[in-house]
This record gives C-alpha cells, sequence and structure tokens, in this order.
C-alpha cells in the first residue's frame, strides 16, 4: 500500500476505546515464559537492560569492598595476591562494560521510541539480540569468575603480562572472547539507535527538537560502531598470540606491546565518552522539568555533545604518556586532552543556567541532577591536569588516576542514572518512589561518594600507586586508605537504600498517573506505564517541549504539537518513517512481531565461542552452523514485513 | 614542572570552588517550588538572555585552557632533556618483580651489575637507559620524576637529577602481575667523591680468606642459589635473579620490600613464598644447618 492509501486511513483521537483495544491486541507481547523469551517490545528489553545492567553494578560493587578491605591498611593479609587481581580486574570490566554502557542502552531503549513518537525502535528484533548476546556474554565472563579463572590483568589487559606466557591458565581466553561477544551485542545495539533517531521520529520532530537524550546516544552509537572494531581486533589477535601460535604480541619474534594499547584505547578513550554522554542527556532532559523552564542553549548542548565525542577519538594517546613515545606526538595529544574540556564546559554552563534562570523543585530526582554539575567538575579538572603530560608523569598510574576516573564514572553516569531511575521510574511502573528514602539515598551516596573517592587524590599526590594489592606502612596513606574503605562502605549503603526505594516503590509507591512531574516531552502523554503500542495516534510535534505549548509565553506560533490526532497506524505493527533532518512523513514502516530468532542467534554465538575458548573445535564448528540457520531464518522474506514481490498493481 | 604541576591544580581548585559557588547560587538565589502532588500543574516559564552567560563562562574557560596547553608545551619542551649533558647513563631492566640496574663504562672491567638499589651523585643530571624485559613495568622515583615505562622490546629514556644528597623511594608503578605492589627500589644521591667511592666498591670482589662455616656457607650459596644469582668474582654467576655482590651495603631485601636485618634476610631465604607469593625465588630445599651456613657467607657480602 502507498503512503496515500494509508492517509485514508481514519485518525481517531485516544478517547475511541476500540482503536486502542485493536492496537493492543496487535502490539501486546503474549504472557507466558515463550512471549517472555520471543519479545521484541523494546520497553520489555529496556527494563532487562537496566535490571541486567542494576545486577551488574551490584556484583561490581561487592567486588570493590572486598579489595578495599584488603587496602584498608598497610600490609594486610584479608586476599592473596592472585585473589586480588582477580576482583581489581572483574570490577573495572564489570563497571566499564556490563553495566555503564548497558544501563544507558536500557534507559535509552526504553524511550527513545516515547521520546521520538515512535510504536518501537527501528529494528525490533536486533533490539532483542543485543540484550540477549549481552546477557549471555556476562554470565560467560562470570562463569569463567565463578570457576576461579577469572580475567586477572586488569580490565586493560596489557601485554606482555596478558599473554600466554605470563598468564597460562584460561582466564584472559575468557576474556578475550568474552569482550567479542559483547562487542557485537553493543554494536548491534547502536546500529539500532543510530537508524531509530535518522528514520522513526514523529511528523514535526526535526533535528532540533530532538531530546538531548537522544542526540547523547546518537553520538555514543555512530561512535561506538568506530570504536569497538579496534578492541574485538585487540582481543581476536591476542587470542590468536595465546592459541594459534601467531605472534602478534611477541617481542621475540617481531611483535609490539604497544600495539596493544593503540587499539585498545583506540577504542578505551571513545567508549568512556559513550557511557557518559546519554547520561549527560538524561540530566539536560531532567534538570530542565525541575526547573520549570526549558534547557537554556539547547543548540549549543546539542553541538557539544557531538564535539565531544568527536575530540574524544583523537586524545587516546593520553593514555599512554608514560611509553616512550615522541615529544611531538605527546604534545597533540596532550592539547587535544585539554581543549576537549571546553564542549564540556558548554554543558555544565549551560545546565548552571538554567537552574539560575528558573525556579528549582527539590525532587529526590533533581538533587541528583544538581549534585551531578559539581562531580561532573571535579572529574573534569582531574582529567584537565592529567592531560598536562608533564604533569600526567607524575600522576599517571597513581592513586591520583582512580579518583580522576570515579569521579567521572561515578559523577557522570551512577549519579545521572539514579536521578534518572527516580524521574523515568513513575513512567516505566506506574509509581513514585519514596522521596523521604529517596533523600537519605541521595545524602549517603552524595557523601559516601565523596568520602572514599576524594581522599584519593591526596594518596595520588602522595606516589600511592595503583593496582597494588597491598601497600607499606611509613608512606603516610594508612589514613588515606582507612577513609576509603570507609567512604565506600557508606557509598554502598546509599545504592543498598536505592534497591530498597525500587523495590519497596514498586509495590507501594503513589500512583504517578500520566504526567507526575507536569513535564514537557512526549513520553509523559501517554500513560504509565504505556501501553504495548506507545501512542494511540502518532503524534505531530511543534517545538521541544509539546506538553508546555500553552504555558510559555513566547510561543505563540499557529503550529501547535498535537497528541490527541494522528495517524492510527492499526494495519498491523507499524510505525512512521520520517525523512532524517526535518521528520517529515516518508513511509509506513512494517515492524516485525516477537520471534524466537534472536535469543536462538545469541546462543548459537555463544556457543561458537564456547567451543573456541575450551578448544573444543567440534563445538564451535556446531555453533557456527547453528548461527547459519538461524540468520537465514531470520532474513526468510517475511510477506506481513512487505519483504516479498508483490505483483505489480494498476 | 613544579610550578606547572600547582599551576593546573590551584586552576582545578579555583573552577570547582566556583562552579559549585555558582550552583550554590543558583539553587538558592530564589525560593524554589515545592514539590507537591504527582500530576500537579507547576509554573512554567522562560526568562530570556541566560544563553550570554553560558557564553561568557565557555569563553574565560577558553582562555584558561589554551593558557594552560601553552604552558603545558613550554614545560613539556623544557623537561624532555636535562639542561646539561648527563654525567652518567645507567642501564636498568624491570624483571618481575626486581630491578636489574648496570653501570656501564667505556672501560669494561669497570661495568658492573646491581638490583634495586641505586646510587647517582647529587646535582647532576643522570640518563636512565630503560631495557625492556619480560612484561612492562614503569620507573618512577615520585621525589625526582621522570616516570617512564620499561618495555620489551624497545629501550626508553629518562633523565633525573637529585638536588642534594638523600634515600628517594622508587617503585614500579605499571601493573605487571602478582607482585607487581612489591617491585620498589631505592635511589641514593651522594655527593659526587662518595659516589666515586661507591663504584669502586661495588668493582671489588669478597674476601677470600674466611671461616669454615663461611666457606661451607659459600659452597651451598653457589650450589643453591648460583643459578639465579651472581656474587662478583665467585662461581655464582646466575643471572636470573639480582646480583648480590654487595648486598649487605643495601638497606633493603625483596625489592624495597623488606629492612635489610638478620631476621628478615634468614626468613627471605627460607621461604620467600611465605613473604612475597608468586615471586620467581623459589623455597630452597636446604636443612636449617645450611640456611645458617649461607645466611653466615651473605652476611659477608659487603
Amino acid at each position: 500500500m502507498a503512503v496515500s492509501d494509508y492517509l485514508r486511513v481514519v485518525t481517531a483521537t485516544p478517547a475511541k476505546p476500540a482503536l486502542a483495544e485493536r492496537l493492543r491486541r496487535i502490539w501486546e507481547t503474549p504472557a507466558g515464559i515463550g512471549g517472555w523469551i520471543s519479545t521484541v517490545d523494546h520497553k520489555q528489553i529496556g527494563i532487562r537492560y537496566i535490571i541486567t545492567a542494576f545486577a551488574f553494578l551490584i556484583a561490581g560493587g561487592v567486588e570493590a569492598l572486598i579489595f578495599r578491605l584488603q587496602l584498608a591498611g598497610p600490609n594486610l593479609h584479608l586476599l592473596t595476591p592472585e585473589q586480588y587481581d582477580q576482583l581489581f580486574t572483574m570490577h573495572g570490566m564489570t563497571m566499564i562494560f556490563l553495566y555503564a554502557g548497558p544501563v544507558l542502552s536500557g534507559f535509552s531503549n526504553y524511550l527513545w521510541p516515547l521520546l521520538l513518537g515512535a510504536r518501537d525502535m527501528a529494528l525490533p528484533r536486533l533490539n532483542a539480540l543485543s540484550y540477549w548476546i549481552y546477557l549471555c556474554a556476562g554470565i560467560f565472563l562470570y562463569l569463567a569468575f565463578a570457576f576461579g579463572f577469572g580475567p586477572n590483568d586488569g580490565w586493560f589487559n596489557y601485554v606482555p603480562v596478558a599473554a600466554r606466557a605470563y598468564d597460562g591458565g584460561p582466564n584472559i581466553d575468557f576474556y578475550s572472547l568474552g569482550m567479542i561477544l559483547l562487542g557485537l551485542s553493543t554494536t548491534v545495539g547502536s546500529i539500532n539507535f543510530v537508524v531509530t533517531f535518522l528514520r522513526l521520529r514523529a511528523p514535526g520532530m526535526s533535528i532540533n527538537r530532538v531530546p538531548i537524550l537522544a542526540w547523547g546516544t546518537l553520538t555514543a552509537s555512530a561512535a561506538n560502531i568506530f570504536a569497538i572494531p579496534a578492541v574485538s581486533l585487540a582481543f581476536f589477535l591476542l587470542w590468536m598470540d595465546r592459541n594459534a601460535g601467531t605472534h602478534f604480541f611477541d617481542v621475540a619474534t617481531g611483535g609490539q606491546p604497544l600495539l596493544w594499547q593503540h587499539l585498545f584505547w583506540m577504542f578505551g578513550h571513545p567508549w568512556v565518552y559513550a557511557i557518559v554522554l546519554p547520561a549527560m542527556g538524561m540530566v539536560s532532559d531532567g534538570l530542565p522539568v525541575f526547573c520549570r523552564r526549558p534547557l537554556v542553549g539547547y543548540t549549543p548542548v546539542a553541538l557539544a555533545t557531538v564535539a565531544t565525542m568527536v575530540l574524544g577519538f583523537g586524545v587516546w594517546v593520553h593514555h599512554m604518556f608514560a611509553t616512550g613515545l615522541p615529544s611531538v606526538s605527546l604534545s597533540f595529544f596532550s592539547a587535544a586532552s585539554i581543549i576537549i574540556a571546553l564542549p564540556s564546559a558548554v554543558g555544565v554552563f549551560a545546565w548552571i543556567a538554567t537552574i539560575w534562570a528558573g525556579k528549582p523543585v527539590f525532587t529526590t530526582a533533581f538533587m541528583f541532577f544538581a549534585s551531578f554539575i559539581v562531580l561532573f567538575t571535579i572529574g573534569g579538572v582531574s582529567g584537565y591536569m592529567t592531560g598536562a603530560v608533564p604533569v600526567d608523569w607524575q600522576l599517571t598510574d597513581t592513586y591520583f588516576v582512580v579518583a580522576h576516573i570515579h569521579y567521572v564514572l561515578i559523577g557522570i553516569n551512577v549519579f545521572p542514572v539514579v536521578g534518572a531511575t527516580y524521574f523515568w521510574f513513575p513512567k516505566f511502573t506506574g509509581r513514585m518512589m519514596d522521596e523521604r528514602l529517596g533523600r537519605w539515598n541521595f545524602w549517603t551516596m552524595f557523601l559516601g561518594f565523596n568520602l572514599g573517592f576524594f581522599p584519593m587524590h591526596i594518596s595520588g599526590l602522595l606516589g600511592m600507586p595503583r593496582r597494588v594489592y597491598t601497600f607499606a606502612d611509613g608512606m603516610g596513606w594508612d589514613w588515606l586508605n582507612l577513609i576509603t574503605t570507609l567512604g565506600s562502605f557508606v557509598f554502598a549503603i546509599g545504592v543498598l537504600l536505592f534497591v530498597i526505594n525500587i523495590l519497596v516503590s514498586h509495590r507501594r509507591g503513589r500512583i504517578a498517573g500520566n504526567n507526575p512531574w507536569d513535564a514537557p516531552t512526549l513520553e509523559w502523554s501517554t500513560s504509565s506505564p504505556p501501553p504495548a503500542y506507545n501512542f494511540v495516534v502518532i503524534p505531530t510535534v511543534a517545538s521541544r517541549h509539546p506538553l508546555w505549548e500553552d504555558r510559555l509565553e513566547d510561543n505563540d506560533r499557529q503550529q501547535r504539537s498535537e497528541v490527541n490526532r494522528g495517524l492510527a497506524l492499526d494495519q498491523g505493527r507499524e510505525s512512521l518513517g520520517t525523512t532524517a533532518l526535518d521528520a517529515e512523513l516518508d513511509v509506513i514502516l512494517k515492524m516485525p512481531k516477537d520471534s524466537y530468532t534472536p535469543v536462538i542467534l545469541a546462543l548459537t554465538l555463544t556457543t561458537i565461542l564456547t567451543g573456541l575458548v575450551l578448544h573444543l573445535w567440534w563445538l564451535a564448528i556446531v555453533g557456527a552452523l547453528a548461527t547459519g540457520i538461524d540468520i537465514i531464518a531470520w532474513l526468510w522474506p517475511d510477506a506481513t514485513l512487505g519483504e516479498t514481490a508483490e505483483p505489480a498493481r494498476g | 614542572m613544579v610550578a606547572l604541576t600547582w599551576g593546573v591544580l590551584l586552576v582545578s581548585i579555583a573552577v570547582t570552588i566556583a562552579i559549585a559557588v555558582l550552583l550554590a547560587v543558583g539553587l538558592w538565589h530564589r525560593p524554589g517550588i515545592k514539590p507537591s502532588a504527582p500530576g500537579a500543574a507547576l509554573e512554567v516559564q522562560r526568562t530570556q538572555g541566560g544563553l550570554r552567560w553560558v557564553w561568557i563562562g565557555v569563553a574565560v574557560s577558553s582562555l584558561i585552557l589554551l593558557g594552560s596547553v601553552a604552558w603545558t608545551m613550554q614545560v613539556l619542551a623544557r623537561v624532555t632533556s636535562p639542561a646539561t649533558q648527563p654525567a652518567l647513563t645507567i642501564e636498568v631492566t624491570g624483571r618481575q618483580w626486581w630491578w636489574q640496574i648496570r653501570y656501564l663504562s667505556a672501560d669494561p672491567s669497570r661495568s658492573f651489575t646491581t638490583a634495586n638499589e641505586i646510587h647517582i651523585p647529587a646535582g647532576v643530571p643522570v640518563l636512565f637507559r630503560l631495557v625492556g624485559g619480560d612484561v612492562i613495568h614503569s620507573f618512577w622515583v615520585p621525589a625526582l620524576f621522570g616516570k617512564t615505562d620499561v618495555i620489551p622490546g624497545q629501550t626508553n629514556e629518562t633523565w633525573l637529577q637529585a638536588r642534594a644528597p638523600g634515600v628517594y623511594q622508587g617503585q614500579c608503578t605499571e601493573y605487571c602481575g602478582l607482585q607487581h605492589a612489591r617491585m620498589g627500589f631505592l635511589l641514593i644521591a651522594d655527593t659526587p667523591a662518595a659516589f666515586q667511592d661507591w663504584w669502586a666498591h661495588q668493582l671489588q670482589s669478597p674476601a677470600q680468606a674466611m671461616s669454615p662455616e663461611v666457606n661451607v656457607g659459600r659452597s651451598s650459596f653457589n650450589v643453591h642459589c648460583g643459578s639465579c644469582h651472581a656474587v662478583r668474582g665467585t662461581d655464582a654467576a646466575g643471572v636470573l635473579g639480582p646480583d648480590l655482590s654487595h648486598l649487605m651495603t643495601h638497606r633493603t631485601l625483596a625489592a624495597g620490600m623488606l629492612a635489610n636485618d638478620a631476621a628478615n634476610l634468614t626468613h627471605w631465604i627460607s621461604d620467600p613464598q611465605a613473604l612475597k607469593p608468586g615471586s620467581m625465588m623459589p623455597k630452597p630445599d636446604i636443612t636449617a644447618a645450611e640456611l645458617a651456613e649461607i645466611h653466615s657467607y651473605v652476611d659477608t657480602l659487603n
């Protein structure tokens, strides 16, 4: 059918229950285990991502608490060096790969179609695949740890210490193949976000009306598509060196240890921006709601998001300042590493200006968003300091860098994520989180975090190296480490309060209604939680804040956003495709139904890698064949998706 | 170098305080709105002019950042090489988990190897050639700067200068395996005269005429320890472990981990794995008597 056929379909208001019921039957995943496994509903996938990521956050946190006990004082013997090495490696790997990226994918997955006025993500089965691969990769890596073979050379896994000659067990093989598997998840997820951004926005949502969260995730996704191949290659070359007799990193036969570092950090640095830019976007969207005004400087903030990511590809050598590279090279990367603070400054000033020019509403979500600005600044300035090469030569590989990375990761990822949870939990579940418990949650986390991590700046300046299982007494580090350990436990209590608040509020929170915060964007026009089809009719958008248009004095133009009238698109699972820049009507998109092919593909891919890591080559071949069969089944032309040839029509 | 560090630190502190103050004023310069029941409509308004402050903030930040870049480039150019030609070159190799130090001379009979304790003349720059060994380590004396990685397959260079004589702690600063935490070293800056005396002393072999117990100890040492350790001028010529020629002049054992006293030395020889698990020195298969004899010999290695 052509677009014109659909324009003759009746436009409807949500007051008509028949349309809603029709859409519900088309879109809702049936109850039961089959539906649960095969669903492609972005909201269910998003929730799964978030819950799984929070589970890994807790696992990574417990790992840290254990080794903080070992480091509470000098010369302690709670852990052996091998135990410490696995714990600190698992901690870093879990937090950076299994929590920080996926939690933002989860929020973005849930929210994007609702923010953009669509019924689903562009590629629903790929969406499900990205989650299932993530889960399989996480289990793969944690099974290694459970059996005593956890990765143990740091999350950064430098060679030669990670080569077979120096780490003979399967630990690093599990790490290498697990990361390749996880990279597939992130890559397909990123592709999905990019296509969705360009194709599925509601009519009228030109790119200058898109929520900043969408800009953040889009930027991160585009970057990931370029960056992940570098690290997947690095791990693949390492696996080959360790198992197939190659010599990419083997010095004796002409290999280069620094090759690993370049490939790893060419990915690693863009990755750390990918795990904060969507979170910054969440603050840019959430903070203005609690300042009762639109964000100051939308365009500079959106452009700064992209600029940060682009510059982020040009700084990776700042992880390698002490490796003996020529000064010319160091100068370039040092300058870039200092200048990259500039687009971040745009954001910081925009948020402060929004607060200053607005009227704050001190909800728990707002407190997390507002405090993030200070934590961001502290993390940013410690990064600025280490960006200066001669200063970095004193600070690199000391606890100063540990302080920096935790201020940026906890400050710019965890705090916004917790704030985002308080903000969007009502939309996800229909209930408010408890504000009184939220205050306790906030203060425990804020004070515990600063108590734990601020002293690390000082222990680093006093010369304490990082990645050490113990330290000597008499160095002046004893008190600092004890305070850090205490602070980390206080912070953990804060996280516990957060989890308790989620569990309690889910059962007994106040009913939220559609728009508990009186917020401006499209997701707040639906019920809480939204129906499976998101919108009864596809909305039309005329500004960045559709639900506030009536009340903003300067918005006296004729065009208004319309959420109550629009295309019904009820001839099956359908969403609207619009043009990339101006979101003009373009095409009706046929969306796939629930399917088992994604979860099966995740399992067959995991089977291949399990065969490789255990040297069971037959298993790898079986997995590869099963993968081929599943992909064929997935791609088999489906008439309901318009993939078969239609007879010519007059 | 020190000035730059202080400079960026003070800028950082000032920026943090400034942002915190701006945030605090922004939060409290006007009464806020009390959160009310879910769904209640709250006022919404948009005043103009906020963007100007963003540009002012960005402009100020740009000046600070560009100034920092310029200053950094200047300091980097200056510290890459020392002001005067280094008086001396010392070759350092990082090994799991100790430091091999070689003093080279144009006259080969004046070259020697030692471990974990470095002496330099104070007041002059000294060049260090960092020769990669097994895995990546990093050579750092916190009080004297110069942190540089020791990478297999390449030779890096750094230079240090101690303004005054003294004892400076050093440590490995790149994760290198199980005992990365216990891979320290001492760097001792001597007056130039004392340094020359020290060098001359390093070239000497241990005394030959010894008590019977020490002689037995020497043979025992050569058998049980000589395949890894070397003592200059004796039959012990192992290169897998630290050179022990003048061990008793060292202040520490096990790469800076233990004070070099009788109890620690006995304990270290008899069971290194108990003190530094995973280290490359195995527990020797010796009787208590042999241990005492070896210890009495090692005691003479001054």
